[in-house]
């Protein structure tokens, strides 16, 4: 009987050591892509985030409407002319995919608007906008980073926002969009960030 | 019967053994120096608050141990971004004065391996600092010296709580040195890449709050320039 005993230590210790190996600890959902390729070879995805209802916060000083209920917003001088909000961020399906950062800062009259989005199953991507509109209206910016799957792509982001005319009675009231297009990029890395800063 | 038992009673016994022996090995965990310590550029230090109720916002799904903060805030309940979590900081300097704004993104991560050692959680900051620009932080985190010393001892704590001095890297990569890739936005920083590493110090965490006494801090490596003095050490802000 103790053998059998120990027989089944051993047994059980490479059970366990089968399980560890084989069942992932851990599984990240993920939406489908909605990827379509553009003429010149590159991709281009849309993301979008309706609003009010997918605004985690709002952060900004002075008298601004500041989003959650409870969030005391630092009024420290240093972070005076900085706003930023937080979202989450869907794709051309409407789902939830990912969430995303927006910040709007002055600097010595020169605004810096810069995005984040993170989707947890694909990586992140970086982009800092140009701060004055196109004749449209909409904001275009460069991927100045991409992170795991979105590191080896360079690209712009067009920025706007698109009032809702549905009329429905629970429709948000409008949504900003997203549109990535984005190239693979052969340029080793070094020499991709020479040149961004050029 | 009684063998069966005796087998039944032996995988038990055995699985308990491996899952202990895996959970107190020596051979796995981060690196206790940080690569950056022995860097002869200048650094930026950022400390940050660990404790969520500290922070300016912290969302998750709602229904992990640690909750959101306010409590009023928008949780990350659907399937993709359910393991996730968002956290809003104010971040200080070595003065402990205000040095701007921080926002991580942190998400479990497919390349988890518990079999290595491997508790990876992919994250990413967006730091604001006004006056010199933005930063965008990439890494891979590895929290698998943060449950071995203190998630599991306090668990084992009949009151649930641990508490001590603990300090760890918690940045694991995708920098070959276990550092993070830093990349610049705008103003001071544009264009730059530099190298990160974050790591955090806790005195208390307890089992239904998380981290109760800590900080987290950032130290970025910044780019040499021609004009700046090598000898000048960190970087006051």
């Amino acid at each position: 009987m103790l053998k059998t005993f120990l027989v089944g230590i051993l047994l059980g210790a490479a059970a366990a050591a089968g399980a560890l190996y084989a069942i992932p600890a851990v599984d990240q959902y993920r939406e489908v892509s909605i990827i379509s390729v553009s003429p010149n070879g590159g991709n281009t995805e849309s993301f979008h985030i309706n609003m009010p209802m997918d605004r985690i916060m709002t952060g900004a000083p002075g008298g601004t409407a500041r989003l959650p209920v409870g969030m005391k917003w630092p009024d420290d001088p240093v972070l005076a002319n900085v706003r930023s909000e937080i979202f989450k961020i869907r794709n051309a399906r409407d789902a939830v995919i990912g969430v995303a950062v927006r910040t709007v800062a002055r600097e010595e009259s020169v605004d810096v608007i810069d995005w984040v989005i993170h989707l947890p199953a694909r990586g992140s991507l970086f982009i800092n906008m140009d701060p004055v509109p196109q004749d449209g209206g909409q904001r275009i910016g460069r991927v100045q980073r991409g992170a795991r799957e979105f590191e080896p792509l360079t690209g712009l982001v067009e920025e706007r926002w698109v009032s809702d005319t549905s009329g429905e009675e629970d429709a948000p009231a409008g949504r900003i969009e997203l549109v990535a297009r984005l190239v693979g990029s052969l340029l080793p890395e070094h020499e991709r960030a020479e040149e961004a800063t050029e | 019967m009684k063998y069966v038992l005796a087998l039944l009673l032996g995988l038990a016994t055995g699985g308990v053994l491996f899952g202990i022996g895996l959970a107190y090995t020596p051979f796995f965990g981060n690196e206790q120096l940080s690569p950056l310590a022995v860097s002869d550029s200048q650094t930026l230090m950022l400390g940050y608050p660990a404790v969520t109720t500290e922070s300016i916002v912290f969302t998750n799904d709602g229904e992990s141990r640690v909750h959101p903060h306010p409590e009023k805030v928008l949780q990350l309940w659907e399937a993709p971004i359910r393991q996730s979590s968002v956290m809003a900081v104010v971040l200080w300097d070595s003065r402990n004065e205000t040095a701007g704004l921080g926002i991580k993104f942190a998400s479990t991560s497919q390349s988890t391996r518990l079999l290595d050692g491997r508790a990876i959680v992919d994250s990413v900051w967006y730091l604001y600092l006004p006056g010199r620009g933005s930063l965008f932080v990439e890494q891979t985190e590895n929290y698998w010296d943060f449950l071995r010393d203190i998630v599991f001892p306090a668990y084992r704590s009949s009151a649930d709580t641990w508490r001590g001095q603990w300090l760890g890297n918690m940045t694991d990569g995708p920098g070959a040195l276990g550092t993070a890739k830093v990349t610049g936005g705008s103003g001071d920083f544009l264009g730059q890449s530099m190298l990160g590493v974050e790591s955090m110090s806790v005195r208390a965490w307890r089992v239904d709050r998380g981290v109760l006494a800590g900080e987290g801090q950032l130290v970025i490596e910044l780019p040499t320039h021609p004009s700046n003095d090598p000898a000048s050490g960190d970087e006051e802000l």
